[in-house]
C-alpha cells in the first residue's frame, strides 16, 4: 500500500503539554517525518507587562511563566534586581530561598511523574504522584500562604519567616515521600511497559546537546554534568552536600533516571537546609514600593529550574520601573528547536511522551 | 529484556495495596479543608480602621481594587470616606495590598470558597460582604513585615547647650540625602491635602523631591503658597496629623510625630535648596499677566497680605501693601522668634514678591498715616489681613505695672531689634506656642524661666517639639497653676507672682477635664518679669465707624462670605481676624480664595 504523508496537530490543547502550544507533525504511516512547533496561543507579553509595573509589582507576574515550577522565576528576578541595586539578602533569607527552590523542584518532579507516566498510558502513578504532590503543596501553603503560585521570594529576601512547627512537618513529609518513591519505582521504572517505551526513544545525541542549547535534566541525561547550582553556586548551594546525577543515553529513559535521582537529592537538600538554617533576619526590607528606584545598570542572572537553566536579563534606567526584562527559559530550546530535531523518525505515539520528557513549558517560550 | 520479564510485569501489580490507604481527597461539603494559618484567601477589611487611603488600589497590579463610597461612612479629616472594593475575578491573591496597607486594616482570611451565579457578586467590598472574616484572618501584616515605612528620618538640630546662647536657627533641616529618603516614605494618598487649609499639592511636591526633582517641587509649592519657607519652618501642619503613616507609626514614635511624613520639613528642604530670590524667580518663572489697570490695596504685610499681593500681581493688578511696621512678615516676623524663623528667610521671600511687582509701603499705619476711606476711594478693591495684635489681659491684680508684659509685645520688641530687660527670673503664663516662644527667648537672655499653665502638660496647645525644646533649654514648666495676682515690689516693679494649685476635674458633659483651684494652695514665685501669653485679639480701630458697620465685625471677628468678601463688596478680609484657626497657613488659604474672588469681581468673570 502506498504511504501517504499526513499532517497532524498535537495541541494547542493537549494533556501532554502544560500550557497552550502546538506541535505540527507530518507523518508517514505512524512514523514522524518532520515536526515544527507553533506557539502564539497564550501570548500575554509578560516581559512588556513587567516593564509597565514597578520593581515590586511584577513579582506577581513572574510566577505565571511556569505553572509547575514558578519559584525559579521569582528567585532569578529577585537576584537580578538585587545585583543591580547592590541589596544584600540576610543569611536566613538565603536558606529559606533554597528551601523554597528545592520544595518547588520536588513538587514539579512529582507532577512530571504524572505527565510522563500518563503519556505512556500508565495512569495509576499519575494519580499517586499528583496526590502526594499535594503534601508538598501543603508545605507551601504553610510557608507562603499559596499552594501553586507562591509569590514568596522577592527582592531583599523572602516575605515571611518559617511558621511554627514547619520543620517537623516538612521532615515528616520528606520521610513519607521517600517511602513513596520506592512504590513509584515499582510502578514506573520496574515496569516493563515504561522500560520498553522509554529506552532508545527521543535520543539527543551527546555531541549535539550543547550545540543545540540543551540544558537541565535532558543535558544530564546525555551524560554531561551541568547544573547552575554547582557551576555557579548561588544563595547557599555551596554550603550544601548534593550530587548532580548524570546518565548516558540521551533518551527518555536517561532523562527519567536523572529526574528520579534528583528527587532524592532534593529531599536530601531540604533535610540539610532545615537542619542547618541559621536564626536571624530573613528580609532586607525595600523602601516604599511606589517610590522604589533601582540605580541604572544591568544584570544577567541564572538559576537552575527543573527544566534547566533559567536566565533573567534585567536593565534599569534608574527609574521606578525596569527598562527591559528578558527571560530565557529552558523550554525555548527544548520545545522548539530540539524537539524539531529529535521527533523525525519517532513513532507517532511517542510524540507527547518525548515532549513530556523535555519539560516543555510554553509560557517560557512566549514571554 | 522482553515482555515476558516476570518482574517487570508483576511489580506494577503491587500498587494494588494502595487500595487500603487513606485517600488524599476530602468529602466536601461534609468535610472542609483546613487552610494554613498564613493562607491567602478572600479579603477582609476592618472598615473602622481603614482610612480609605487607596494604597491597596494603587499597588494592585491587576487593577482589581477600586475605592468606592459606602453608605454610612462619611469622609472626615484623615479619612477619605472611601473603602476598597475587590474584584475577585481579577485578584491573584498576591496580598501586596496587605503588605502596603498603612493602617493594617486590609488582610486576607482563611476563607476560599465563594459561589454565586451572578457575576456582579464577585465584586466584593471586604468587611461588608464578610463581616465574619474578622475572626478568620490569616495573611496579615505587622509593622515588621509591612512595606510602609513608619519611621521618620531623624532631623538634625543644634545641641540644647549651644542653642540657648544665641538666636541661631535651632532646627537644621534635612540635607539632600535625608530629604530624598524621607520623601520616599510618602504613599501619595492625599489625605493631607484635604486638611491643609490651603490645600497645598503635598503628594505632588513630595513626589518631586523623592524623584530628585527639586525644581518641580518648588514650582508645585508656589502654585498656591507664596510663603513656603515660613510654612516649611513654623507651620502648624495639620497635614501631618492625618498622615496615613501615623496610625501604626505610633508604635515607633508615640506622642510625637507618630511616624507622619515630615511634610513641613520637606517643604522647607525644597525652598532652602534655592538660597536667593533671583534663583526662586528663575525656577518658578511665574507668568505675570499684562497690567489690567485695576488697583488693589492690601492692609497688613503678614502671610495673608503677602499671599494676596503675590497672586494679584501675577494676575496683572497694581498691588500695594500697607504695613504699619518697618518690616514685612506680620506675626511671622514680629511674633515668631528668630531661632525658629530667621529674618533672612522672610527677606528672601519678600524680595521675591517685590520682583514680581508687589509694592510695599512700610511704616504706614492705615487710620493714622493714611485714611481707610481714602484707600476705599482710590482703590478698586481692598484686602485686609491685619491679624490679632492686642494681647488678652490676664485679668489679675497689678498686671500693668513695669515688669509685666504681654508675650506679643515682648516678642515684637525683641524681633524689631529693640531690647527689653527681663531680669533674672521670668514667669510666662500660658501654654500655647506664643508662651513657649516667650519662655525660650527669655532663656536666651540668660533668665531662669518658669511657665505657669492651668492644665496638664498633655493639654498644652503648643507643639510637642516646642515644649520639649523649651525643657531641654532649661525652662521649668509648672502645670495646674492658676495665677491669682502679681505682687508689686517697693520699687513699683514686679516682685513675685502668686498662683493657686489646681486639680483636674472631669467634665460632666464629656469635655476635656477642667482645672479647679485648690483653696489655700497659694504659692508665691519670686520673679522679675511676668510675660502673659493667654491669647490675642484684633484691633479694628483703624476702620471708621461707618465702614465698620457696613463691613460687619462681630465679637472681634470680621464676617465674610465664602469668597472672603465682607459686607462692603469692595472689601475682602482674611487671616486671624476672620478665621478661628490662628495660623499662617489659614491666612494664606483665605488670601488665595480672596484673590480669586477679587479677580472674578473686577474682571466680571
Amino acid at each position: 500500500m502506498r504511504e501517504k504523508e499526513t499532517t497532524l496537530y498535537i495541541g494547542p490543547q493537549h494533556p501532554g503539554i502544560t500550557g497552550n502550544m502546538m506541535v505540527k507533525i507530518k507523518i508517514k504511516g505512524d512514523t514522524v517525518v518532520s515536526s515544527s512547533t507553533h506557539v502564539g496561543y497564550l501570548h500575554r507579553a509578560f516581559e512588556k507587562l513587567i516593564e509597565q509595573r514597578n520593581w515590586l509589582q511584577s513579582f506577581t507576574i513572574l510566577c505565571r511563566f511556569c505553572v509547575p515550577e514558578p519559584d525559579p522565576m521569582e528567585l532569578t528576578y529577585a537576584r537580578a534586581v538585587e545585583e543591580i541595586e547592590g541589596r544584600e539578602v540576610p543569611e536566613r533569607g538565603k536558606w529559606i530561598r533554597v528551601l523554597v527552590m528545592e520544595l518547588a523542584r520536588l513538587q514539579s518532579f512529582m507532577l512530571w511523574y504524572g505527565g510522563q507516566s500518563g503519556s505512556a498510558g500508565l495512569y495509576t502513578l499519575g494519580q499517586w504522584s499528583v496526590g502526594d504532590r499535594n503534601y508538598v503543596l501543603d508545605l507551601f501553603e504553610e510557608l507562603t500562604g499559596g499552594r501553586v503560585y507562591h509569590m514568596f521570594i522577592w527582592p531583599g529576601g523572602v516575605r515571611r519567616d518559617l511558621p511554627k512547627g514547619f520543620k517537623d512537618k516538612a521532615l515528616r513529609t520528606m520521610d513519607y515521600l521517600e517511602k513513596r518513591l520506592v512504590q513509584y519505582n515499582k510502578l514506573l521504572f520496574d515496569n516493563v511497559i515504561f522500560q520498553k517505551r522509554a529506552q532508545g526513544v527521543g535520543i539527543i545525541p551527546k555531541d549535539k546537546a550543547i550545540e543545540w542549547g540543551v540544558v537541565g535534566p535532558p543535558l544530564r541525561g546525555c551524560g554531561i554534568k551541568s547544573d547552575v547550582r554547582i557551576d555557579e553556586p548561588y544563595e547557599v548551594y555551596d554550603k550544601l552536600d548534593f550530587i548532580v546525577p548524570t546518565f548516558e543515553g540521551g533518551d527518555v529513559w536517561a532523562r527519567a533516571l536523572v529526574r528520579r535521582e534528583e528527587i532524592k537529592q532534593s529531599i536530601s537538600i531540604i533535610r540539610q537546609v532545615l537542619e542547618k538554617m541559621p536564626e536571624g533576619e530573613y528580609y532586607n526590607k525595600i523602601p516604599n514600593p511606589m517610590k522604589w528606584k533601582i540605580p541604572a545598570g544591568e544584570a544577567y542572572v541564572r538559576t537552575e529550574s527543573v527544566r534547566g537553566e533559567v536566565g533573567f536579563y534585567v536593565v534599569s534606567d534608574g527609574t521606578e520601573r525596569p527598562r527591559r526584562v528578558h527571560v530565557k527559559g529552558a523550554a525555548y530550546t527544548h520545545a522548539f528547536t530540539v524537539l524539531d530535531k529529535i521527533l523525525p523518525g519517532q513513532n507517532i505515539s511517542d510524540v507527547s511522551f518525548i515532549l513530556n520528557s523535555m519539560g516543555a513549558c510554553p509560557p517560557e517560550i512566549e514571554r | 529484556m522482553s515482555f515476558f520479564d516476570l518482574k517487570g510485569l508483576l511489580q506494577p501489580l503491587t500498587g494494588i495495596r494502595q487500595f487500603g490507604n487513606k485517600p488524599h481527597t476530602i468529602k466536601f461539603p461534609d468535610q472542609t479543608k483546613k487552610t494554613a494559618d498564613r493562607y491567602r484567601g478572600l479579603h477582609y477589611n476592618d472598615l473602622d480602621v481603614c482610612i480609605g487611603c487607596g494604597n491597596c488600589s494603587t499597588i494592585c497590579q491587576n487593577a482589581a481594587i477600586d475605592m468606592i463610597q459606602l453608605d454610612g461612612i462619611e469622609g472626615k479629616p484623615g479619612d477619605s470616606g472611601l473603602r476598597p472594593r475587590v474584584d475577585n475575578g481579577r485578584c491573584c491573591w498576591c496580598a501586596l495590598c496587605v503588605e502596603v496597607c498603612p493602617t493594617g486594616s486590609l488582610n486576607l482570611t482563611k476563607d476560599y470558597i465563594f459561589v454565586s451565579e451572578n457575576p456582579d457578586d464577585f465584586l466584593w467590598i471586604p468587611g461588608v460582604k464578610n463581616p465574619e472574616g474578622k475572626n478568620n484572618l490569616s495573611f496579615t501584616s505587622t509593622t515588621e513585615t509591612s512595606l510602609s515605612m513608619y519611621q521618620r528620618v531623624p532631623l538634625r538640630e543644634l545641641d540644647p547647650h549651644d542653642r540657648v546662647k544665641s538666636f541661631a536657627e535651632v532646627i537644621l533641616g534635612y540635607n539632600e540625602e535625608e530629604a530624598r529618603l524621607e520623601a520616599q516614605r510618602c504613599i501619595s494618598c492625599g489625605l493631607c491635602t484635604e486638611v491643609c487649609p490651603d490645600h497645598m499639592h503635598i503628594p505632588e511636591y513630595i513626589n518631586a523631591i523623592a524623584q530628585g526633582n527639586d525644581d518641580d517641587a518648588l514650582r508645585i509649592i508656589y502654585d498656591n503658597n507664596p510663603f513656603p519657607e515660613m510654612c516649611g519652618k513654623v507651620c502648624t501642619r495639620r497635614c501631618e496629623s492625618v498622615c496615613a503613616l501615623t496610625h501604626r507609626g505610633k508604635e515607633f514614635d508615640p506622642g510625637r510625630d507618630e511616624g507622619a511624613v515630615a511634610i513641613r520639613f520637606l517643604k522647607r528642604y525644597a525652598t532652602e535648596a534655592y538660597p536667593t530670590a533671583e534663583k526662586i524667580k528663575e525656577i518658578v518663572n511665574p507668568e505675570i499677566k499684562e497690567a489690567n489697570g485695576y488697583k488693589v490695596a492690601i492692609i497688613g504685610a503678614g502671610p495673608g497680605g503677602l499671599t494676596a499681593g503675590y497672586y494679584l500681581a501675577l494676575q496683572g493688578y497694581d498691588v500695594t501693601i500697607f504695613e504699619a511696621r518697618a518690616h514685612a512678615g506680620g506675626m511671622t516676623f514680629y511674633g515668631i522668634p528668630k531661632y525658629r524663623f530667621p529674618e533672612d528667610s522672610v527677606d528672601k521671600q519678600v524680595e521675591y514678591m517685590e520682583k514680581v511687582g508687589v509694592k510695599f509701603k512700610y511704616n504706614t499705619k492705615v487710620g493714622k498715616d493714611i485714611k481707610f476711606e481714602d484707600l476705599h476711594a482710590k482703590y478698586n478693591a481692598i484686602f485686609m489681613s491685619v491679624g490679632f495684635q492686642k494681647a488678652w489681659n490676664l485679668g489679675i491684680e497689678n498686671e500693668n505695672i513695669p515688669g509685666a508684659i504681654s508675650a506679643v509685645d515682648y516678642l515684637g520688641k525683641i524681633n524689631a531689634g529693640e531690647s527689653y530687660d527681663v531680669g533674672k527670673k521670668v514667669a510666662v503664663i500660658g501654654g500655647g506656642n506664643v508662651a513657649i516662644d516667650g519662655a525660650r527667648v527669655s532663656a536666651r537672655y540668660g533668665a531662669d524661666v518658669t511657665i505657669l499653665y492651668r492644665r496638664r502638660i498633655e493639654d498644652m496647645p503648643a507643639d510637642w517639639e516646642e515644649i520639649e525644646a523649651a525643657q531641654h533649654e532649661g525652662v521649668n514648666i509648672i502645670t495646674q497653676a492658676i495665677p491669682t495676682r502679681i505682687i508689686k515690689g517697693d520699687n513699683g516693679k514686679v516682685k513675685a507672682i502668686e498662683y493657686l494649685k489646681a486639680e483636674m476635674v472631669a467634665d460632666d458633659k464629656g469635655g476635656r477635664p477642667r482645672p479647679v483651684a485648690i483653696e489655700g494652695s497659694e504659692t508665691i514665685l519670686e520673679v522679675d518679669t511676668v510675660i502673659g501669653a493667654i491669647g490675642q485679639e484684633g484691633d479694628y480701630s483703624f476702620i471708621p465707624e461707618t465702614f465698620q458697620k457696613k463691613i460687619q465685625i462681630e465679637r472681634g471677628r470680621i464676617l465674610v462670605n465664602e469668597d472672603m468678601q465682607t459686607g462692603d463688596s469692595k472689601v475682602f478680609a482674611g487671616g486671624d481676624s476672620v478665621n478661628r484657626r490662628a495660623d499662617a497657613i489659614s491666612a494664606i488659604a483665605d488670601a488665595y480664595k480672596a484673590v480669586k474672588a477679587i479677580d472674578k469681581m473686577l474682571m466680571n468673570k
